[in-house]
């Protein structure tokens, strides 16, 4: 165990620093506390989270109202890439690419994991803080920088990336071919470079932490199912992200040493390219091998998150705990054969294309049994329907609706018609986007009162949720229709065919809704910044929760525990066990915290 | 302007919602709860809700079935189009039974289940005979699933040789496409980017003799009921040709030649005719009267009158044009197919006339560098199609 861990015990209450002074610098910034790097990298995602929806809303007002001129795009995008008022074609693109790179990584990586891996781990597990809390600051400073060099990229010339989250090559490595490869590119590859060994960091840390600081008898099979979700979407992490820095780094060779790993027989701008013998079909494999287990890595985090949250508001353990820890294991598992179907007609071989439907379609046995597992938890419940249980039953159903499209897509023979159109756009982001948004919202609105010691306002966020919920579904629903009909996405305007023209009343509902359900949003980031300050004291376990993090004071310590780390001696979903008498195991209380020792007629299950 | 009227309108009314909660908030009593933590009174409103919101999924499910479901696209122009349209109709039945009853029990135990003080939750851990069998129907389902499917992939994708396709090449560049026919031999001339100049437009390899009877279109024509098989190649960036009427689609490639087959089976003005094109097109061409009208009060250019043809789009995001890269297709009987056909000069008869008026360039709309045209290493052969880069 590292020193922080068997560090002697201080009462902290009244004082903060009798063995060392704390300076505005060390707590706010440079901190290795890991309960202020959680909060660094919420408020950093939730910045990104700003920019990026904002820039989603600005192409959905492009693709309604194609090539009008909107104040808002000549004050926002300026005269160069939206003269008179009208976006350029390019500019659509670098906002497709930039939105979709913002919130795949920047929001739903690090702003969900990097803020409840680095909250919840030390505290669910019963640590006194991260195995480095050095590293820990480390990551968090990487994060920020390669989100100021993303967010610097939009100010280039030539303008930021556009070649599509996925970057592709050439169109990604060749400044002719768009105007975005160039510096823009550039950056953006030094952004992510940034990103993955942030990313990387963290991930390592988490896993050591789980693995060796967990308190006394905090057996794995104890672990809540958010530190389970934690701790594989670490190591999914890090056998996926290397693979796509060295694609990165093979595309930055490409780009400006003259190498050939994905380029061959170019001829562009009336000039033959001297690259011969790459393959864009190779950078394809490299992406999508971190690209797949990117949308677990996303999405394990909210449905940990959502475990936790549904068990501690139905009043009932979690349905089926080693069920859900199995599809966990299986799901990661999984996720990193799987990455091919998004390569179904790139032109890699048909038989591989059968063998990753075959593993594709197995995916979803796991996310079925996890679906199920979700609905039997509600099964006689006592709900309590705080705005944190609103968003995970939210994401149990976007995840469903999601998740049964993927049957459509992961299947190599409908994937041929529907692949890269509005069907896919659709798809995903139900089952990864708004179900990972909701994880998010879920988990900020269950951890506020351990995050900052105050209440978020339930009314504003039964507002946020039930004006999301129908917005999203708004969104999203109606896109599948205009997908499977044929129409690409990436498309400026659709305007150039007379025969998607019956569409375009389509694309005006799905832009008014999002446009409601972005400004909603603003209901939550008021509730969020006003509640820091003004909501009303925490109570030290205001759900009524079993998980060892209630147990620590409502005043943020170094170290979370005042005096001895506590023991545990059951697991964590001991929420209205009854002994033989009917009565609940301790009486008048309907859960028992995972600190407290068996009792007597207490069965103990297999926990 | 109006939209953003509606979209002040809007934010208008989020402010009146906030505010209007807020007045809630103040008129309760002092002593009221105040703890932000759900009371009785929250999970009766938000179990009610969540009823009603399973009821609007069910709405706006049978609304854009209703509404929208005519948007599929018409009946498949291919042979294997038909199987594709059988699969996809399964998939979307069973993905539909499953979505009804799994939201239903969702958001009705939601309801259902709403929290009272005075209620007691059921300690339910475990049942590993449910638990199996909802893992167990999902295996046998989708095992039937991937079976079907997969069949159907093996018939898409695997070229039948013995049919004697008919090869044609599409090319496709930043922002356009070309199609090039094979001619009598059926065989395609080597080609290269390398030996791109002046109306040599695909790079076509002059010293190949199976390239002189080749011809080079900018309209892709396709004789009913003859297989095809295309052999894609790029110029410059990846492009994807997807031809949503044929149920067809695959990448482009630059430095490799992937390809796809199929039969096309109902011609142009077959399927002009049919009653789903009418109607459509009928559609269409009254909501580009109605612009017309507006266009005419701005004194703009009118939009032609839409007829139907099918097209070629690229399906790749490969540049700033990526949205109007486009090419029509006309299917038609093999006697108008070959007449056209006919017409058409073969890459041979181009060059000479190139090479007759050396000194006055040809209007080539991509004039090359006049570089590397002795570099003949490294033409792709038509053969290593779809080599797995692996």
């Amino acid at each position: 165990m590292s020193a922080i861990a068997n560090a002697p015990a201080h009462d902290h209450h009244d004082d903060h620093g009798h063995h060392h002074k704390e300076t505005f610098i060390t707590k706010y910034i440079f901190s290795t506390d890991h309960k202020m790097i959680a909060k660094q990298y919420l408020i950093t995602g939730l910045i990104m989270g700003i920019v990026g929806i904002a820039m989603s809303i600005l192409f959905r007002i492009q693709l309604a109202w194609p090539e009008q001129s909107f104040w808002v795009f000549e004050a926002l995008l300026g005269d160069k890439w939206a003269p008179d008022g009208v976006m350029t074609p390019s500019m659509y693109l670098a906002l497709v690419t930039i939105h979709g790179t913002i919130m795949v990584f920047f929001v739903l990586t690090a702003g969900l994991s990097g803020t409840f891996s680095n909250l919840l781990i030390p505290l669910q597990i019963g640590a006194r803080d991260m195995a480095s809390g050095f590293l820990n600051m480390v990551s968090y400073w990487l994060f920020f920088l390669s989100s100021v060099i993303m967010l610097s990229s939009l100010f280039v010339e030539s303008g930021p990336a556009m070649a599509g989250w996925t970057i592709y090559p050439p169109l990604s490595a060749l400044p002719q071919a768009i105007s975005g490869s160039g510096t823009g590119m550039t950056l953006w590859l030094v952004s992510m470079a940034i990103f993955i060994a942030s990313s990387l960091l963290g991930s390592l840390n988490y896993i050591v932490t789980v693995l060796n600081l967990r308190t006394a008898g905090m057996s794995m099979t104890r672990l809540p199912l958010t530190i389970w979700a934690f701790f594989v979407t670490a190591i999914i992490g890090v056998v996926s992200f290397p693979v796509l820095l060295s694609a990165a780094l093979l595309l930055i060779m490409d780009r400006s040493f003259g190498t050939s790993f994905f380029l061959s027989d170019i001829f562009i701008q009336g000039e033959v390219l001297s690259h011969q013998g790459g393959s864009p079909v190779l950078f394809e494999h490299l992406f999508w091998f971190l690209g797949h287990p990117e949308v677990y890595i996303v999405l394990l985090p909210a449905l940990g998150i959502t475990s936790e949250i549904i068990a501690t508001n139905s009043r009932k353990p979690i349905f089926g705990y080693r069920a859900m820890v199995a599809s966990i294991l299986a799901i990661a598992f999984l996720s990193t054969i799987v990455w091919g179907h998004h390569m179904f007609v790139s032109g890699m071989n048909p038989f591989l294309g059968s063998v990753f439907t075959f593993t594709t379609l197995l995916i979803a046995i796991p996310s079925a049994v996890k679906a199920f597992n979700y609905i039997t938890t509600l099964w006689k419940g006592n709900l309590q329907m705080n705005p944190g249980m609103l968003f995970s039953i939210g994401l149990v159903s976007t995840f469903i609706t999601g998740g049964l499209t993927g049957i459509i897509l992961g299947d190599s023979t409908l994937d041929i018609n529907v692949h890269d159109t509005y069907f896919v756009v659709a798809h995903f982001h139900l089952v990864m986007g708004i179900s990972a948004l909701y994880g998010l919202f879920a988990g900020v609105y269950h951890w506020f009162p351990k995050m900052f010691g105050r209440m978020m306002n339930k009314n504003l966020g039964y507002i946020h949720f039930w004006v999301t919920a129908v917005g999203a579904y708004g969104v999203f629903f109606p896109m599948h229709f205009i997908g499977i009909a044929g129409l690409p996405r990436r498309y400026y305007t659709n305007t150039n065919f007379p025969y998607f023209d019956d569409y375009a009343d389509v694309n005006v509902i799905i832009t008014v809704a999002a446009i409601i359900t972005a400004l909603v949003q603003l209901v939550f980031i008021y509730n969020f910044f006003s509640s820091i300050f003004f909501g009303k004291k925490a109570v030290q376990n205001p759900w009524k929760s079993n998980t060892l993090e209630w147990t620590t004071p409502v005043e943020h310590i170094h170290g979370n525990w005042p005096g001895k780390i506590p023991s545990v001696y059951r697991w964590a979903y001991d929420y209205s066990k009854t002994r033989e008498d009917g009565e609940y195991v301790i009486p008048g209380q309907d859960f028992v915290p995972q600190t407290v020792p068996l009792q007597e007629n207490e069965e103990e299950l297999n926990h | 302007m109006t939209v953003f009227l509606v979209i002040i309108v809007l934010a208008l009314l989020a402010v009146t919602g906030w505010q209007i909660s807020k007045i809630f908030q103040l008129s309760q009593r002092p002593d009221a709860d105040t703890s932000q933590v759900a009371n009785d009174k929250d999970n009766r409103l938000n179990g009610i809700l969540m009823l009603a919101f399973v009821i609007f999924l069910y709405v706006i499910t049978i609304y854009c079935f209703w509404e929208y479901g005519r948007f599929y696209l018409p009946e498949a122009a291919s042979e294997h189009g038909g199987e594709y349209d059988t699969l996809m109709f399964i998939s979307i039945a069973l993905i539909m039974v499953v979505q009804i009853i799994t939201q239903g029990l969702l958001h009705f135990f939601a309801f259902k289940y709403k929290g009272k003080k005075t209620n007691k939750a059921l300690f339910y851990a475990d049942n590993d005979k449910l638990e199996f069998i909802w893992t167990i129907i999902p295996v046998i389902v989708l095992a039937g699933l991937i079976i079907y499917g997969l069949f159907t992939w093996s018939d898409i994708m695997n070229i039948n040789e013995e049919e004697d396709p008919m090869v044609i090449e599409l090319y496709a560049y930043q922002f356009d496409w070309r199609a090039r026919y094979s001619g009598e031999d059926n065989t395609l001339g080597k080609a290269n980017v390398r030996f791109i100049e002046g109306v040599n437009q695909l790079g076509v390899d002059e010293s190949d003799s199976y390239a002189m009877d080749d011809k080079v279109v900018t309209e892709l024509h396709l004789p009913v009921g003859r297989p095809v098989v295309f052999k894609l190649r790029s110029q410059d960036v990846l492009h994807s040709a997807y031809f949503p009427f044929f149920r067809a689609q695959m990448n482009v490639v630059p430095g490799m030649i992937t390809q796809f087959g199929f039969t096309p089976t109902i011609t142009t003005e077959e399927m002009r005719e049919s009653e789903y094109m009418v109607d459509k097109v009928k559609s269409v061409n009254e909501e580009r009267n109605e612009r017309n009208k507006e266009l005419i009060a701005q004194g703009e250019p009118t939009l032609d009158t839409y007829e139907f043809d099918y097209f070629l789009l690229c399906n790749k995001i490969c540049g700033q044009a990526h949205y109007n890269m486009q090419m029509k297709i006309i299917v038609e009987s093999e006697e108008d197919f070959n007449a056209w056909l006919e017409e058409q000069p073969t890459f041979g008869s181009t060059m000479e006339d190139q090479n007759k008026d050396a000194e006055e360039p040809a209007d080539a709309q991509e004039p090359a560098s006049g570089e590397g045209e002795q570099e003949t290493e490294n033409a792709p052969q038509e053969d290593d199609a779809v080599a797995a880069v692996d």
